[in-house]
């Protein structure tokens, strides 16, 4: 019976260690957010008194109002608007088409081309060749070459060949039966069944494009093909120097280094929320999702 | 009335009457085919086959053809060079340092987050822990000037509370690395505890309950089943993680280093690109990525091979 009280109160102190240090790990995960999302509604005079604030002080869009009235943002963020979009859906098509075949029963051909698939999940051709491939069909310096490297994964159509092949083999019959055709069982029965998956897809590949900074580096020359990514990375360094150059002396620094500082944030939070506010609205499928491909392995 | 054309698993007679017919009556799927297969072919395997320019003098005009056949110049060259065996101890160092600090990160979170027994602050405190994963490198980039600014950063703030002179992290070459790998468990430990969740959601529960009858604890549980329950999944992302060991990424380490900390920060990413596409040393280049890719095979298979022998389970 002691043994027992013993037992019992040692795991309440267990179970409260884990609430606390899960809670401890979570703040400082929100943290930096909330400073960027405070500083970046935050007048100027507040940020240079409470540069560490996580909720704001004073409301000040001024910084906002920057960001959309810089033409250089704007015309980068429609650049990553449309890589996004026209990435993900063509993703999508790619990897259902891709993962459907191969989902099917009896598939004549498969092992090769599932070897095809698989050995690229193994090996590549690197950074150099892919470049010079893209330079060579002419795709250099286009949005499409920050688009169409990424539109097929293994990894992705493997995940999505495991929820296929999860689905009611009788459904596949029943149609058969009736004398439904391969592309009326795609996207009539089978496409309407997914949403998990499509939704779970549509997130990796969302994330993977509109955060990619890479593939602006090596394919987009000109500042007019920049993602937004390529910008803010100027920004953030543009407000450093300007920091810099004041010594780190915030009352001492001019005017233009002010806007470049408060710009800063603002930019920070317009590239970053938008793909966050995604991921609420596909939570509800993406646990499904990924759990059947986590569970099959 | 179209026939019905159900098909049989298992009708590979092999003749070659059956396959057309089978064709016939499945070529849809085939036709579904040809977009990724195609998409492959061209961006995934021509590329493969274009790492022959790292045996030649490659030459942008004269082509793949046209260009000079050199054996293993530049590997030899490769080997030779002092640059290149630092990039090789930064690539490893720092790799290392994220398996041994950041590895272990999302298995304890998860396990921690195991034993919370309310769903809905649980499900709160997953989606904080899932958020730094949507945010990019050149963001996480932007808060880390934010966060170690010497005059407006919250850590050198507090240093000059405690009456410590204000440091320059990111020019210091003695701190890159731990920036390094501390933002990037602040950005991968809470989407990585995805899977371990998935995996625990499989334990059967009668091994708790049986388990609380025979009077364990709560960490004993954790210890005796919980842990093993996910065993296998630690040992696969294990394996895949030590086939990366030569792998740190471009993004990360590119945006984040400077010409002060290059001595430590240079990893292999970072050196193709700049010999690469920098200095047009496309050759020299390729060399580069195939050591490393190579290499990073070799690890796979062999941590497999041992994985498997001494009874972990492995990818295959």
């Amino acid at each position: 019976m002691v043994k027992e009280k013993k037992r019992v109160s040692e795991d309440r102190i267990v179970g409260g260690l884990a609430y606390a240090l899960v809670t401890v790990v979570a703040i400082t995960m929100l943290y930096p957010i909330l400073n960027v999302l405070a500083v970046s509604m935050s007048s100027y005079t507040s940020y240079a008194r409470h540069p560490w604030m996580f909720f704001p002080f004073d409301f000040d869009f001024a910084a906002y109002k920057a960001v959309f009235s810089s033409r250089l943002i704007l015309r980068s963020y429609g650049n990553t608007i449309f890589i996004t979009t026209v990435g993900t859906l063509l993703t999508l098509l790619i990897t259902v088409l891709t993962a459907y075949p191969l989902s099917r029963p009896g598939l004549r051909g498969k092992p090769v081309f599932m070897s095809l698939l698989l050995f690229t999940m193994m090996f590549n051709g690197g950074m150099i060749p892919n470049f010079l491939l893209i330079k060579g069909i002419g795709l250099y310096d286009s949005l499409w070459a920050q688009i169409i490297p990424a539109i097929l994964s293994a990894y992705n159509t493997i995940l999505m060949i495991n929820f296929f092949k999860a689905l009611p083999p009788s459904l596949f019959d029943a149609a058969k039966v009736d004398g439904a055709s391969e592309p009326y069982i795609l996207f009539k029965i089978v496409f309407p069944l997914s949403k998990a998956i499509i939704a779970t897809i549509a997130l990796f590949a969302a994330v993977g494009y509109w955060n990619n900074y890479f593939s602006g580096v090596l394919y987009a020359r000109s500042q007019s093909n920049w993602p937004v990514q390529l910008v803010l990375r100027e920004i953030i360094l543009a407000a450093n120097t300007a920091m810099i150059n004041a010594e780190g002396n915030l009352a001492e620094m001019d005017l233009s280094a002010i806007s470049s500082e408060s710009l800063r944030y603002a930019a920070l939070v317009v590239v970053m929320i938008p793909i966050m506010c995604i991921y609420p609205f596909l939570q509800k499928y993406f646990a499904k999702g990924v759990m059947l491909g986590a569970v099959k392995e | 009335m179209k026939p019905a054309t159900i098909r049989a698993a298992d009708t590979s007679t092999g003749s070659r009457s059956s396959f057309v017919k089978y064709f016939r009556q499945n070529y849809w799927l085939y036709v579904f085919l040809i977009p990724g297969m195609v998409f492959l072919l061209i961006f995934k395997y021509i590329p493969m086959g274009g790492i022959m320019i790292s045996f030649q003098d490659f030459n942008v005009v004269k082509g793949l053809f046209g260009s000079p056949w050199v054996g293993l110049k530049h590997f030899e060259f490769l080997f030779q060079s002092s640059e290149f065996y630092r990039v090789f101890r930064n690539s490893l160092l720092i790799s290392l340092y994220r398996m041994v600090w950041g590895f272990p990160v999302p298995i304890l979170l998860a396990l921690l987050m195991n034993e919370m027994r309310h769903q809905g602050y649980k499900r709160g405190m997953q989606t904080i822990l899932y958020l730094p994963h949507f945010i990019s490198w050149v963001v996480v980039m932007g808060m880390i000037y934010n966060l170690l600014s010497p005059s407006t950063g919250l850590i050198n703030y507090m240093l000059k509370a405690f009456g410590r002179e204000p440091i320059e992290f990111l020019t210091t070459p003695k701190y890159f690395r731990s920036i390094l790998v501390i933002s990037d468990i602040w950005k991968t430990a809470g989407w990585g505890t995805i899977v371990y969740m998935a995996s625990m959601s499989g334990i059967d529960p009668n091994l708790y309950e049986a388990a609380i009858i025979d009077g364990a604890s709560r960490v004993q549980r954790m210890i005796y089943i919980t842990l093993p329950g996910i065993a296998g999944t630690i040992v696969v992302l294990l394996v895949l993680r030590m086939g990366s060991i030569l792998s740190n990424g471009f993004e990360q380490v590119y945006l984040l280093s400077n010409a002060l900390v290059n001595e430590v920060a240079e990893v292999f990413e970072t050196y193709t690109y700049k010999i690469g596409l920098r200095e047009g040393k496309f050759s020299f280049a390729s060399a580069v990525g195939i050591f490393q890719s190579v290499i990073g095979c070799a690890l796979l298979f062999s941590t497999n091979f041992f994985s498997k022998k001494i009874g972990g389970g492995g990818l295959w």
